[in-house]
C-alpha cells in the first residue's frame, strides 16, 4: 500500500500556461484584452501617428468627422483635432490611472495587511481611520484636495488615490484575517518565522488575487473620477484629456454632439476594456468562484 | 410481501467531461425494504452521495446526470416522472437528511417554520393543526421543550439538536423512504449515538426504508441490516451486515475493514524511568467574547482550566475529547500559537511562555506541529522542498543544504524525492499530511504536537498515516503529544491518554487500563458511544492487500 | 429576533461612528489650514485691504492667534453645534445656506437609489436564476455598459436625445421657474425635471447592485439549505421568495450602506450638469469660488448624512438577519 501512496500525479502544465488557458476561456476577456491593448497602443504612440498638438488649432473649427482627412474624426470649436486628442487623451488617462491605482493599491495593501493581521487596538484604529475615508463622498474629498493643492496631474494622481485607498484596504484586511488563522500561517509561525515575513510572504501572496482582480475595477474608477475632474474644467489644463474634451463638447452640443460623443464613447470602451480584463482575471486567478 | 421500496437497478451516473472517470457510479443495483436499514459504505469519491442526488432527482444537471439504469420507488420509475410529480413525492413520500445540520437549515427562518414548510407543501391542514403536529414530531425526536425550539433560529440550538430537528422535518409525513446522508459524521461520538439510536426507534415506530450512506464502518455495524460497499462508482459487494461486516470477500472490503483502528490498546510501555521532554503546569486559558460596551452579556468561556500533565520522552500522550472540551485549545498552548492566561510549559527544561519574542523564535525548533487538515496547513503558493527547508532556513541552515536534506526527509516520509518541485494542490490528502510530518522532522524537534493529523483522511488513508507516525516516533524517539477525538485511533497509537470535557482533565492514564476500566462516567459514557464498539474487526491481515 | 436586540447592534455600530465623526472634524479642520489664505485674508480680500496691524487685530479677534490645538478645539465645538462659520461668498452663514439646499440633494438620492436598488436586484436576481442564457448575457452585458458609462457623458447624450431632438424633457433645474405650479402639478414637475438626473445618477450604481445581486444569488443557490427544501417538494418560486432572497440580499444591503458616500459624490456632476440647486452644485460652486468654509460644510453635512444612512441600513440589515446577535 505505501506504493500507492508513493505515486506522483502527473506533473501540470506551467503556472502561467494554466492562468492563460483560463483567462482565454472567457471571450469577453479576449475582447477586453484587444481593446486594453489599443488603447495602450494609442497612448504609446501619440506622439508618432498623430504629431499635432491637441492643445493647438489644426484646421477649420467644427470640421464634421470624416469630411477632411487631415483631420479624420473632425475639429471642436476652437479648431482643435479630435483624434489627435484622442490619442493624447489616452496616455493622460492611462497614467493617471495606472499610477493612482498603484498608488491606492500600495495603500490598502499595507493598511488592510496590518489591520486584518494584527487585529486588536492596531485594527480599531485603522478601521475608523478607514471608515473616515469612506464617510465623506469621495468625489466631494477629491475637490477639496485639487482645491487645495491645485491641478496639476501629480497632485490630481495623488487626490485620486487618496479617495480610493480604502475599498482594496477593506478587502486586504478581509482577506487576512480570514488567512491568519489558517493552518499554514500557524504553522510558518511555529517554525520560528517573524511576523513580518508572515505577513509578506506568507499570507500577502495568498490574499492578493483578488486585490489584482479588483485592481481593475479601482484603474476604471480612477479614469471615470479623472475625466469627471477634467470635464468639469479641473483637470490639469497643460495636458488633453478626454474629460476635457466633452466638457468643451457641452457647449456646442445642440449642434455638433459629436465633440463631446467621440470622447465619451473612448472613456466608455476603456472602462469596458477594464471591467471585461477584471473578469477574464478573476477566472483565471480565482477558478473555484465559477462553474465550468 | 409486497415488493420493496426502491429498487435501483443498474443505476449509472455520467460525469461532465474532464473528470477523472467518466461514470460516477457504473451500474448500482440495490434495494431497500420497509423497516430496513441498508448502508452504502464508501471512502470519498466513491459516488455515495450521487445516488441520494439520483434518486431525488437532485443532481446537479447538466454537469452530472443519470446516464442509464431504473430507480423503482414503490414500483414507479422517479427517472420518467414529470417534474411536477416528482415535486410532490419529494419531502412527502422520499424524505432526506444532510450531514451538516448548521448548514442544512436555513438561517434566517425559525426551526418551527421550517418544518411546518414540508407540511404546508404536501397537506391542506390548517395553521393550527400544523403547529400541532410540529410540536408533535419535536416531541418525538426528543427535543426538550418544544414549544421554545419552535420559536427558535438554527444557530440558537445546538448541532445534536439541529440534526433532531432534521430529521423531525423529514419524518413528519411519515415517508416510505428516508435517505441519510452521513447524518451523523458532523455530531461528536456521545451526540452520534443518540442519534443513530433515535434514527433506529423511529424506523422501528414508522416502518419506513432507510437508505444510510455513511463511511465509517463503526456507524454500519451500529445500525445496519444489509450493507452494499462502492468503491469508485463500482459496487464491489453486498450483503446482510453481519456477513459483510466478519467475513468480507472483496479485496477492497477487507482492506478498507483491516483498516480500522481496533479498540485493542498496545502492551503498556514502562516511561517511567525517561527524562521528561514536556512539562505543562496549571494551564488556563479564558475567551472573552467580542463586543466591547455594549456586547458583554455573553458568558466568558474557560476553555482551559488549570490543566497539568508531563510527557517522558519517546512516549505518546494522548489527549481525548469531544469538541469544546478544550483538546485543540491545549495544543495551539503549548506550541505557543495560542497565549495562555497562566501557567507554564517547559520544554527542554525552559518555560516556553515565559520567553521573549526572540527566545520563543529559538525555542520553537524543540516543539514542532502537524495540523488538522491537510488542505489548509501548506502554502498553496510553495513548492513543497521550500515548505520542509523553511524551518531550517529560518533557523540559519544554509538553503542549498536545507533542501538537499528535504528530499531526504520526503523519502522519509515515504514519498518519492521527485516531489520536491512540486506545489501542495497537487498531492492528495494523504500525502500533503505527510509533507506535513516531513515539515515537522525538518527541525529535528524533541516533541511533536499532531493535532486530528487523520480526522481529515479517508479511513485507509489513515491507517498508513497512522503506522508512519508509530514508525517514524520508534525510529526517531520522538515524543508525541496526539490530540484526536477519535478514541479508536487513540487506541491504535498512544501510551497514555487524558480524557478532556470542558477545559477540565476528567481522567487519565496508562491508554490499555484506561479503557480496560474507565473511572470517570464521562469516560465510560465516550467509551460506550464508539460506534460499533460491539463489534470487533476480523483479523484479515494474513491476506490483506 | 428581538427588539432589543436589534437596538442594542444598532447602537454599537453608532458608537463606532463618533470616533469617525471626530476624525472627520480634524480631517476638515487640517484641510482648511492647509488651504491658501484663512478668514481673514478673505475678509481684508472682501473689504478691499487693510493695513497690517488692523489684520493683526483681526486675527487675534478670530483666534487665529493661538496654538493649532486650541484653535482646533474651538473649531469643534462650533462645528459640533452646526456652525460652519460665515459665508463670504453668499454673504450668509454657510449652515443657512446648506439648509437650503439638503432637501434637493435628498430627493435626488433617495430617487436615484430607490431605482438602482430595485431594478438592480431584480435583474441580478433574473440573471442569476438563469445563468448563463440569453436573458443572463443581455442583463450582464447591459450592466457592464451601465458601468462604463461615465456619468456625465451621458447626462449630455440624454440631454441631447430627450431634450433637445425629441423635447420631452426640460433640460435642467428642479421645476419650471415662471410656472408657480402648486399641488400636483407642482410634484408632477419636479418629476419630470428629476428623470434624468435620477437616471445618469443611478445607471451606474445599478450596475452594481446587478452583479453584486447576481454573484450573491448564485452563491445562495449553492448552499445546503437550498438543497434541503428541494428535497422537500419546494417549487422554483416558493425557493426563491423563502430561501434564496432573503439570504442573498444581504450582501447587497451593506453595499447599498458603503456606497452611499459615493452616490452623495456623484451628485457633484450630475447636480452641476442638470442646475440641480442641492449640495453638490453648492460644492463645485465652493470649489471654484475657493469658498473653504462651505466646502468643509459640505463635507461635514454630508459625513452626518453618511452616518444617519448607514445607522439605517444598520438597522434593515439587523432586521434581515437572524444571526446579527451573534456578530
Amino acid at each position: 500500500m505505501t506504493a500507492a501512496t508513493t505515486d506522483l500525479p502527473r506533473a501540470e502544465a506551467p503556472r502561467a500556461v494554466t492562468l492563460w488557458r483560463r483567462f482565454a476561456r472567457n471571450r469577453a476577456a479576449l475582447l477586453g484584452l484587444f481593446l486594453f491593448g489599443l488603447v495602450v497602443l494609442m497612448a504609446l504612440t501619440a506622439g508618432l501617428v498623430e504629431p499635432v498638438d491637441p492643445l493647438r488649432r489644426a484646421g477649420d473649427p467644427l470640421t464634421r468627422p470624416f469630411t477632411d482627412w487631415a483631420v479624420p474624426l473632425g475639429t471642436d470649436q476652437l479648431g482643435r483635432d479630435i483624434l489627435a486628442g484622442l490619442f493624447h487623451g489616452a496616455r493622460i488617462s492611462l497614467l493617471v490611472g495606472v499610477l493612482a491605482t498603484l498608488l491606492s493599491i500600495g495603500i490598502g495593501v499595507l493598511v488592510g495587511a496590518l489591520s486584518g493581521f494584527f487585529g486588536g487596538w492596531v485594527d480599531d484604529v485603522l478601521m475608523r481611520v478607514t471608515e473616515a475615508f469612506q464617510t465623506i463622498p469621495n468625489f466631494v474629498l477629491l475637490l477639496s484636495l485639487v482645491a487645495i493643492l491645485g491641478s496639476s496631474i501629480e497632485y490630481i494622481t495623488l487626490a485620486i488615490a487618496i479617495v480610493s485607498w480604502t475599498a482594496p484596504a477593506r478587502m486586504v484586511r478581509a482577506e487576512f484575517m480570514s488567512l491568519r488563522h489558517r493552518e499554514f500561517v500557524d504553522a510558518a509561525r511555529n517554525l520560528g518565522v517573524s511576523n513580518a515575513s508572515l505577513i509578506f510572504r506568507e499570507i500577502l501572496p495568498n490574499a492578493l488575487p483578488p486585490v489584482i482582480v479588483y485592481a481593475s475595477v479601482i484603474m476604471a474608477l480612477s479614469i471615470l473620477l479623472e475625466s469627471a475632474l477634467a470635464f468639469l474644467g479641473l483637470g490639469d489644463p497643460n495636458f488633453a484629456s478626454w474629460g476635457n474634451m466633452i466638457g468643451q463638447g457641452r457647449s456646442v452640443l445642440r449642434t455638433d454632439w459629436y465633440c463631446a460623443a467621440i470622447p465619451g464613447i473612448a472613456i466608455l470602451l476603456t472602462v469596458l476594456s477594464f471591467s471585461l480584463l477584471g473578469e477574464g482575471l478573476n477566472d483565471a486567478l480565482n477558478p473555484r468562484q465559477k462553474k465550468t | 410481501m409486497t415488493g420493496p421500496v426502491l429498487d435501483i437497478r443498474g443505476l449509472r451516473i455520467a460525469l461532465p467531461k474532464g473528470a477523472d472517470r467518466p461514470f460516477a457510479l457504473a451500474g448500482l443495483d440495490l434495494s431497500v425494504n420497509a423497516g430496513e436499514i441498508v448502508c452504502l459504505v464508501g471512502e470519498s469519491g466513491s459516488g455515495k452521495s450521487l445516488t441520494a442526488g439520483a434518486i431525488m432527482r437532485l443532481l446537479p444537471e447538466p454537469h452530472v446526470h443519470v446516464a442509464g439504469g431504473a430507480i423503482l420507488f414503490e414500483g414507479r420509475d422517479l427517472l420518467a416522472l414529470p417534474e411536477r410529480e416528482m415535486k410532490a413525492i419529494r419531502g412527502d413520500r422520499i424524505a432526506q437528511i444532510f450531514q451538516e445540520p448548521m448548514t442544512a437549515l436555513n438561517p434566517q427562518k425559525t426551526v418551527g417554520w421550517q418544518i411546518d414548510e414540508v407540511l404546508r407543501l404536501h397537506t391542506r391542514m390548517d395553521r393550527k393543526a400544523r403547529r400541532a403536529r410540529v410540536l408533535e414530531m419535536l416531541d418525538l425526536v426528543h427535543i426538550p421543550d418544544p414549544t421554545s425550539v419552535h420559536g427558535a433560529y438554527p444557530h440558537q440550538i445546538s448541532g445534536g439538536q439541529r440534526q433532531r430537528v432534521m430529521i423531525a422535518m423529514s419524518l413528519c409525513l411519515s415517508p416510505r423512504l428516508v435517505i441519510a446522508d452521513e447524518p451523523t459524521t458532523a455530531l461528536d461520538v456521545t451526540t452520534q449515538l443518540q442519534i443513530l439510536k433515535l434514527i433506529r426507534e423511529l424506523q422501528q415506530k414508522e416502518d419506513a426504508g432507510i437508505l444510510f450512506i455513511t463511511h465509517d464502518f463503526g456507524v454500519v455495524a451500529e445500525i445496519a441490516d444489509r450493507v452494499v460497499v462502492l468503491s469508485q462508482g463500482e459496487m464491489v459487494e453486498h450483503g446482510p451486515a453481519a456477513e459483510v461486516l466478519n467475513a468480507p470477500q472483496h479485496p477492497y472490503t477487507r482492506a478498507l475493514i483491516t483498516a480500522i483502528p481496533a479498540l485493542i490498546p498496545p502492551k503498556p510501555r514502562n516511561f517511567q524511568g525517561a527524562p521528561v521532554v514536556l512539562r505543562a503546569q496549571g494551564l488556563t486559558k479564558t475567551f472573552a467574547p467580542r463586543g466591547g460596551l455594549l456586547g458583554g452579556k455573553r458568558r466568558t468561556v474557560k476553555a482551559v482550566d488549570n490543566l497539568s500533565f508531563d510527557l517522558h520522552r519517546g512516549e505518546t500522550l494522548g489527549v481525548v475529547g469531544e469538541s469544546g472540551s478544550g483538546k485543540t485549545t491545549v495544543s495551539r498552548i503549548v506550541t505557543r500559537l495560542l497565549e495562555a492566561d497562566t501557567g507554564a510549559v517547559e520544554v527542554n527544561g525552559k518555560d516556553l511562555l515565559a520567553c521573549s519574542p526572540r527566545e520563543l523564535r529559538e525555542m520553537r525548533r524543540h516543539i514542532q506541529m502537524v495540523f488538522q487538515d491537510p488542505m489548509a496547513s501548506l502554502n498553496p503558493r510553495k513548492r513543497v522542498q521550500d515548505i520542509i527547508a523553511q524551518g531550517p532556513i529560518v533557523h540559519g541552515t544554509d538553503p542549498a543544504t536545507a533542501r538537499a536534506r528535504a528530499r531526504d526527509l520526503l523519502e522519509l516520509v515515504e514519498l518519492s524525492p521527485a516531489a520536491a518541485t512540486r506545489f501542495p494542490h497537487e498531492f492528495s490528502g494523504g500525502q500533503r499530511q505527510r509533507i506535513g510530518i516531513a515539515r515537522a522532522l525538518a527541525m529535528e524537534p524533541k516533541v511533536i504536537v499532531a493535532d486530528e493529523p487523520v480526522s481529515a483522511l479517508d479511513v485507509s488513508v489513515q491507517a498508513q498515516v497512522l503506522k508512519l507516525l508509530a514508525d517514524l516516533r520508534d525510529r526517531l524517539h520522538l515524543s508525541l503529544l496526539f490530540v484526536t477525538h477519535d478514541l479508536r485511533v487513540a487506541a491504535q497509537l498512544c501510551d497514555r491518554v487524558i480524557v478532556m470535557q470542558k477545559g477540565e482533565i476528567v481522567e487519565s492514564g496508562v491508554t490499555a487500563d484506561l479503557f480496560a476500566d474507565p473511572r470517570h462516567p464521562y469516560t465510560q459514557q465516550l467509551l460506550a458511544s464508539i460506534p460499533g464498539r460491539g463489534w470487533t474487526p476480523p483479523d484479515l491481515k494474513t491476506d490483506a492487500a | 429576533m428581538h427588539l432589543s436586540q436589534v437596538l442594542s447592534y444598532a447602537l454599537r455600530r453608532l458608537l463606532q461612528a463618533v470616533p469617525v465623526v471626530l476624525l472627520i472634524m480634524v480631517g476638515t479642520f487640517l484641510l482648511l489650514k492647509m488651504a491658501p489664505g484663512d478668514t481673514v485674508d478673505a475678509l481684508v480680500g472682501d473689504m478691499g485691504g487693510a493695513d497690517a496691524a488692523y489684520i493683526e487685530k483681526l486675527r487675534a479677534e478670530y483666534g487665529l492667534d493661538q496654538p493649532v490645538w486650541v484653535q482646533l478645539w474651538r473649531y469643534m465645538a462650533k462645528i459640533v453645534q452646526f456652525d460652519f462659520g460665515w459665508s463670504f461668498v453668499y454673504e450668509k452663514p454657510v449652515a443657512t445656506i446648506l439648509w437650503e439646499r439638503l432637501g434637493t440633494t435628498l430627493l435626488l438620492m433617495g430617487s436615484s437609489l430607490s431605482l438602482a436598488f430595485t431594478i438592480g436586484v431584480v435583474l441580478g436576481a433574473v440573471a442569476a436564476r438563469r445563468a448563463y442564457s440569453l436573458t443572463d448575457n443581455m442583463i450582464s452585458t447591459l450592466g457592464l455598459v451601465f458601468y462604463a458609462t461615465p456619468s456625465f457623458f451621458l447626462s449630455l447624450m440624454m440631454i441631447l436625445l430627450f431634450s433637445v431632438k425629441l423635447g420631452w424633457l426640460p433640460v435642467g433645474g428642479v421645476k419650471t421657474i415662471a410656472a408657480f405650479h402648486t399641488g400636483w402639478a407642482h410634484v408632477w414637475d419636479v418629476a419630470l425635471h428629476l428623470i434624468m438626473p435620477t437616471a445618469a445618477l443611478s445607471l451606474i450604481y445599478l450596475s452594481f447592485y446587478l452583479r453584486l445581486m447576481r454573484a450573491s444569488v448564485l452563491e445562495v443557490v449553492e448552499l445546503d439549505f437550498v438543497r434541503t427544501a428541494r428535497a422537500k417538494g419546494a417549487g422554483e418560486a416558493r425557493l426563491m421568495v423563502h430561501h434564496i432572497m432573503r439570504n442573498a440580499l444581504l450582501p447587497v444591503v451593506t453595499l447599498l450602506g458603503l456606497q452611499f458616500s459615493t452616490v452623495l459624490g456623484g451628485s457633484v456632476v450630475v447636480e452641476t450638469i442638470f442646475a440641480l440647486p442641492g449640495l453638490g452644485q453648492l460644492a463645485y460652486q465652493s470649489v471654484i469660488q475657493r469658498d473653504m468654509n462651505m466646502l468643509m460644510g459640505i463635507i461635514f453635512l454630508c459625513a452626518i448624512i453618511v452616518v444617519i444612512v448607514n445607522f439605517l441600513t444598520d438597522l434593515l440589515y439587523a432586521r434581515l438577519d437572524s444571526r446579527i446577535a451573534l456578530r
